[in-house]
């Protein structure tokens, strides 16, 4: 038996809207504690919910996250649509796609420039880079800007987006915003994400050569590498529809977190852009498909930390297939045709909306009566999903890094970054650390 | 010496800190007019030492009172951000409903694992020196606030409602769309951005200070809109407020 004794505390580490901490307890070798303890404040959604009317629950259910705020919309009134039979056009379709694109560009340009290059270049944030690595840093801000330009012009708001309705938008982008965001999306985007491409390939060596396989579960459908629509697929049990997805998630809690926890097929399931990419990588676009290859990136990938890599792919990809939703939608022509604002509920219903968000795939459910009020609601949040899965990569990583005889600064620091690898949102970023060793 | 700023946040959705790290350009300048000391979105430094504190996010825990009360006694001027913390916001929504309830309908029979209080603002707890309201907060008048008070001016939160902004745009008026509107008695500030994508103003900013209910309330019925259904919508973010129970 080994006589190594571990006792890590990292209060504070990291955020599902909110705070969470590390907890690891060794004993001669023997790993008696390894824990992600969320202890955020409960916001309790679902109760919120009852009794609000069919045109309410997205704007209350933005307010989950303002990162993700657009995911959540687009979930919520997917939810809404299906439970009230509502149909959407082919053009308003296309714009939620496209709307979609904006929050993932954003958010991974976000997660990988500001949250894990700071890691691997040894520093605490990303303003020390400003002396150092001037245009780089300029380089970030100019996508994250332009990627928020991009949802400011289709819904009016970046956080909590206002156009976006059940039905379809209150109002819709003109040909002449459509051009703008071409334009961006053209001289901008594409020129960036290549330079983005240079500084990866020098910075992604330095990501942990950890492998840990794992079911992993995301959206799925023939025509496209899904965001917006599709079945639920697991590679572990293949597709299956939205509407079983409680099937894929079975929630239980644990009373060290205020977050509740998921399980599909085993222990532990993986959801987010690594996920997405082990489900749907034939489907990528060109570019995407060549820088996935130059960076290393080959499905089906094990290392959780390779997340990065896959959401800067996600981040080419969603630029590609942008400009040829828009060149599509220039075609067609835009009709200005708002949602309706009164419909008939035909006495209520249940419906299921599964979209993915930048860290993994949501689910909101919604039971409305026959007046359009909500009587019961569910929210199945990414990092919820996630949440078993980083414990048993915290466990499986411990065990190697105490067997290579490393020490444990480097062993907390490893788990830290394990965690920014699964984007817990940019507030659950893990760069407000204590980390505290108790020996 | 630069005046230092925190921000911290309590039970939110991060949303008001996002808008002040889109501020991207503006976010140089203003790292160059204070120091900031504690600012989780954005750096991982942490100082416990501070001018400004600059709060996101309601009180909900018993824990948020001791970290509010905490971060009162340290701080010269104390600001909230946005809508949770300024009145309140989308988490007073479930104060209406029997505490025991709304835990269990998120918790099930482990609803007392989680210690929860009814949803609050800052300012039911401790003093507060400036509330900036909406969901999220605007950037812009995040800035101007913040130039005044470094300016030793007091900061000028709009005390004229919505429609003020909305005329002044020439939208056309929500209530000719067939819709109903907050717009004639919710706090502008926000440059009238629902109406103006023609939505509704669902009134994230709070009421103007003595609104015109009886007016509203005559809009409403003139334009054939349930009163009652509308009083339940200025209910999703000032709940706290008593104005139109």
């Amino acid at each position: 038996m080994s006589d190594v004794n571990l006792k890590i505390d990292v209060h504070h580490v990291t955020r599902v809207e909110g705070h969470g901490n590390i907890v690891v307890n060794m004993k001669n070798g023997v790993l008696e504690k390894c824990n992600l303890e969320i202890v955020e404040p409960p916001r309790y959604f679902e109760a919120m919910l009852r009794g609000r009317n069919w045109r309410e629950a997205h704007i209350i259910t933005s307010r989950i996250c303002g990162i993700c705020s657009i995911g959540h919309v687009t979930a919520s009134v997917s939810a809404t649509e299906a439970a009230l039979n509502l149909k959407l056009s082919e053009q308003d379709t296309m714009l939620r796609r496209l709307i979609l694109h904006g929050e993932t560009l954003q958010s991974h340009v976000l997660h990988v420039y500001f949250l894990v290059a700071p890691d691997l270049l040894k520093v605490p944030s990303v303003f020390p880079l400003i002396p150092t690595h001037k245009d780089v840093v300029l380089r970030a801000l100019r996508m994250k800007n332009n990627a928020n330009l991009m949802c400011d012009l289709l819904a009016g708001r970046t956080i909590h987006p206002i156009a976006v309705v059940p039905g379809g938008y209150t109002l819709l982008p003109t040909r002449e915003k459509l051009l703008k965001i071409k334009q961006m999306l053209t001289d901008i985007m594409v020129p960036d994400a290549l330079a983005t491409l240079e500084t990866l390939k020098a910075l992604a060596p330095a990501l942990p050569n950890f492998s840990r396989e794992t079911e992993y579960i995301g959206l799925q459908n023939d025509d496209e590498y899904a965001f917006y629509a599709g079945d639920i697929a697991s590679t572990d049990t293949g597709r299956t529809s939205p509407a079983n997805y409680r099937k894929m998630t079975n929630e239980y809690l644990v009373e060290y977190s205020t977050s509740k926890r998921c399980k599909a097929n085993r222990g532990s399931l993986m959801v987010g852009a690594l996920a997405r990419f082990n489900i749907n990588s034939k489907k990528l676009h060109p570019l995407a498909t060549k820088v996935a290859g130059e960076l290393g990136l080959k499905a089906p990938c094990y290392n959780p930390f390779m997340n990065n890599v896959a959401q800067f792919v996600e981040c080419v990809h969603t630029v590609e297939d942008s400009l040829m939703i828009i060149d599509k939608l220039l075609e067609m022509g835009i009709e200005q045709k708002p949602a309706p604002i009164e419909i008939d509920f035909n006495g209520g219903g249940t419906g299921v909306g599964a979209v993915e968000v930048p860290r993994g795939i949501l689910y909101h459910e919604y039971t409305y009566n026959n007046k359009g009020q909500i009587t019961d609601a569910n929210c199945i949040i990414p990092t919820g999903q996630n949440l078993a899965n980083i414990e048993d990569d915290m466990k499986a990583l411990v065990m190697e890094m105490v067997g290579a005889g490393k020490p444990e600064a480097e062993i907390s620091f490893t788990l830290e970054m394990l965690l920014r690898a699964y984007d817990p949102c940019i507030s659950c970023s893990v760069h407000m650390l204590d980390v505290e060793f108790v020996k | 010496m630069k005046p230092k700023v925190g921000f911290f946040d309590f039970t939110g959705c991060e949303g008001c800190q996002l808008a002040i790290v889109n501020l991207e350009n503006e976010m140089l300048d203003l790292v160059g007019l204070v120091d900031i000391v504690n600012f989780r979105e954005a750096i991982s430094d942490k100082g416990q030492d501070y001018d400004i504190a600059c709060i996101e996010g309601g009180i909900s825990t018993p824990t948020c009172v001791e970290r509010i009360n905490e971060i009162r006694s340290k701080a010269k001027v104390l600001i909230t951000l946005g809508s949770c913390s300024s009145i309140g916001g989308i988490n007073s929504i479930r104060n209406d409903q029997p505490m025991d309830d709304v835990r269990r309908a998120v918790y099930g029979e482990n609803l007392y694992w989680y210690p929860s209080i009814p949803a609050l603002p800052v300012s039911a707890v401790v003093k507060v020196d400036y509330e900036i309201p909406g969901c999220p907060l605007d950037e812009d008048e995040f800035l101007r606030v913040l130039r005044a008070i470094l300016q030793g001016k007091t900061p000028d939160i709009p005390k004229y409602p919505v429609c003020v902004e909305c005329k002044r745009k020439e939208n056309i008026c929500v209530y000719e769309l067939g819709q109903f509107c907050m717009g004639p008695v919710t706090r502008a500030g926000c440059d009238a951005r629902c109406p103006t994508s023609q939505h509704y103003c669902y009134g994230c900013r709070g009421l103007v200070p003595d609104p015109n209910t009886n007016a509203e309330k005559t809009v409403l019925e003139n334009y054939g809109l349930s009163v009652p259904e509308t009083l339940k919508k200025f209910s999703l973010f000032d709940n706290a407020m008593e104005g139109w129970k």
